[in-house]
């Protein structure tokens, strides 16, 4: 079943006099339960294409499909609640709420989502334990590592089990062993959960465990690589 | 929708403590603002009902009834042309807190040195008791104890201005109905004293029967004045006194509104004043409260990115926002309540403002000012800052909400 598609998409960003195509007549389908990488330079326009298949960016011209869905119409309720329903964001910058403890950040988009306390809290106990934090749920991200809170993230963005997860650069941040962590962490999760996962990133380590390797350059698609993962 | 205020709820909280000492500042802020709203109100308040209640006190009542021409000769010529016992039936009927038949005229009362001129009360003096404005607590020898009682009750300054005492013999002078002059002595047996000064100078009591017997008029009075339970609102007193005198021509009934217009446009303009003056503190304040909020939201534009991104919806944030600025309004009106209330509990029963009572009793006021805390000027006061509270978050709310994720989440703080 295909997981995302998009169909010659552009996406064109004018800075001062200049127009920059972020993405040129891109045209991809993913699989459900596949493992993308998104490789490119800087301004290879791999976080644009993340942000389109997200719903958070809209393309200027072309098609976003979401499990057979077309998003890139839709207005912006409707955008949110397919990103709180059925994808899970990572930041590079892992963007905790820090006024909320880990089990808090992890629990909010169940919150959002109306699940009940009891539930939510069972969840957020199981996932903490999953990426490796079980006894840190009441922590504030400010007393966490780097590693710790990008763990964090990640376990906010599967907690509630979406089909499909877009991580933007998850491993810049953090050092090489907590990278090879999280990446294992993500390749668990996908095996075990067929969770459909696309990370854009210019981490070769990462790049390693990828099913698929997309490479891009200037906006366009020029590679795309089936490998054997790590 | 529950989760939503649920999450926003907590999310707004959390903010509200994020920054204490900004958090501190706009709380106290609120508070004094607030206090100043209640407390002060009170205060104008008590003024206003004092300087009403009062003017009542000494000649309207709540409602009054007069022969129609009294208002423009108020002299004995022009007494209500029903029987005083006919009066007192169908009073005795109503459901009133007090009532009151009299007979009120100018006259001019002479001691063996000075002469003066006053208004001369015949009242019954049980009827009277319930409000008059002569303080019975403090009174220099008695009051009067029946219609047909002989003596004469005068202030304590026109006792001094006339240079005569209790128990000394003064004349009380005036013209009956025919144009005569009805005169007689009468033997001071009380000296009252009164909140305003001027009461104790302008008013001369005798029994209502002794005047009817000095001014030749029968069975008659010159007014009849009732009391309900609520000076602003006398609408079911008149609605009474107009059913149970329907049946009696040559009367005019009037509330005491119609009567003193003065004191009728004074407590309109007051409620109309306490709004204006809330709105001016709260108008101070807002300006502290959106700056607050901006602040708040701008130093959280990646946060609100960030649940942007997660799904939350774009309501979700103007509603997280809109909580914070209400918790915030809350708390500060809770503090300020207090504190009025604080205020106000040890002058419940009176500032004493005796060092200005000759300005005071220019603005009829009496020397003691008594608070008055209505529940209608707090409620107002509340509902408007937490109203016009409302409109001032939603500019900083309405910008949250409309952020966009991408640009929220990779702005630099």
């Amino acid at each position: 079943m295909t997981a995302v598609r998009c169909i010659d998409l552009c996406r064109t960003y004018r800075q001062g006099d200049i127009d920059i195509k972020a993405l040129d007549h891109v045209s991809i389908e993913i699989e459900s339960g596949d493992f993308v990488c998104l490789s490119a330079p800087s301004g290879g326009g791999k976080t644009t294409l993340l942000n389109a298949i997200g719903g958070l960016d809209r393309p200027d011209s072309g098609e976003v499909w979401i499990a057979g869905e077309r998003i890139d119409t839709m207005a912006r309720g409707e955008l949110a609640e397919l990103r709180l329903h059925r994808i899970g964001f990572v930041f590079q910058a892992y963007n905790l709420i820090p006024v909320l403890t880990a089990r808090e950040n992890i629990e909010f988009v169940m919150q959002v989502q109306g699940v009940p306390a009891g539930k939510r809290r069972v969840e957020s106990e199981a996932i903490l334990e999953e990426v490796g934090l079980a006894g840190m749920g009441d922590r504030r991200p400010a007393e966490m590592s780097g590693g710790q809170q990008q763990r964090v993230a990640v376990a906010r963005a599967i907690v509630s089990r979406p089909a499909l997860v877009l991580a933007d650069e998850p491993t810049a941040n953090l050092d090489s062993v907590t990278s090879d962590e999280l990446i294992q962490l993500f390749t668990n999760l996908s095996e075990r959960h067929g969770t459909t996962f696309v990370i854009a990133t210019h981490d070769q380590r990462v790049m390693g465990y990828a099913r698929r390797l997309v490479k891009m350059l200037d906006g366009r698609i020029v590679d795309d690589i089936q490998q054997h993962a790590a | 929708m529950n989760h939503i205020v649920g999450v926003s709820a907590q999310l707004a909280w959390r903010n509200l403590w994020r920054n204490h000492r900004r958090t501190i500042i706009m709380l106290g802020a609120i508070s004094i603002g607030a206090w100043a709203m209640i407390f002060l109100t009170a205060l104008t308040q008590g003024m206003v009902t004092d300087m009403v209640k009062d003017g009542l006190s000494v000649l309207p009542g709540h409602v009054q009834v007069h022969h129609p021409d009294f208002r423009d000769d108020p002299t004995i010529v022009n007494t209500i042309p029903v029987a005083d016992s006919d009066l007192e039936a169908e009073l005795a009927k109503g459901n009133f807190t007090a009532w009151s038949t009299r007979v009120r005229v100018p006259a001019v009362v002479m001691s063996e040195r000075e002469t003066r001129g006053v208004t001369l009360l015949g009242v019954d003096p049980e009827q009277e008791r319930a409000f008059t404005f002569v303080d019975l607590e403090t009174i220099d020898g008695r009051f009067l104890e029946a219609p047909d009682d002989r003596g004469l009750i005068l202030g304590r300054k026109l006792v001094e201005t006339l240079e005569t005492d209790l128990g000394k013999r003064v004349v009380i002078m005036s013209q009956d109905p025919d144009n005569e002059v009805a005169d007689r002595g009468f033997r001071i047996v009380g000296v009252f004293r009164a909140e305003l000064p001027g009461h104790e100078e302008t008013y001369a009591l005798i029994g209502k029967q002794t005047a009817q017997e000095l001014l030749n008029i029968g069975d008659r009075v010159t007014e009849v004045a009732v009391f309900g339970d609520d000076f602003r609102d006398v609408t079911p007193v008149r609605t009474e006194v107009d059913a149970l005198l329907a049946d009696q021509d040559g009367i005019v009934i009037q509330d005491w509104p119609e009567l003193d217009r003065y004191l009728g446009t004074m407590l309109s303009a007051m409620d109309g004043f306490v709004l204006i003056w809330v709105i001016v503190i709260f108008l101070a304040l807002s300006f502290g409260l959106v700056n607050t909020l901006m602040m708040a939201v701008f130093e959280r534009v990646r946060e609100i990115g960030v649940m942007l991104a997660l799904g939350m919806k774009p309501g979700a944030i103007l509603w997280q926002i809109v909580v914070e600025s209400m918790l915030l309004l809350a708390i500060g009106l809770a503090i300020g309540n207090t504190l009025a209330w604080l205020s106000i509990l040890p002058i419940r029963d009176g500032l004493d403002l005796s060092i200005v009572a000759d300005g005071m009793e220019m603005m009829g006021v009496s020397s003691r000012l008594v608070p008055d805390l209505r529940r209608e000027d707090v409620v107002l006061a509340n509902v408007v800052v937490l109203i016009l509270g409302f409109l001032a978050s939603i500019v900083p709310a309405w910008r949250a909400s409309r952020f966009d994720p991408i640009e929220a989440i990779t702005k630099v703080e």
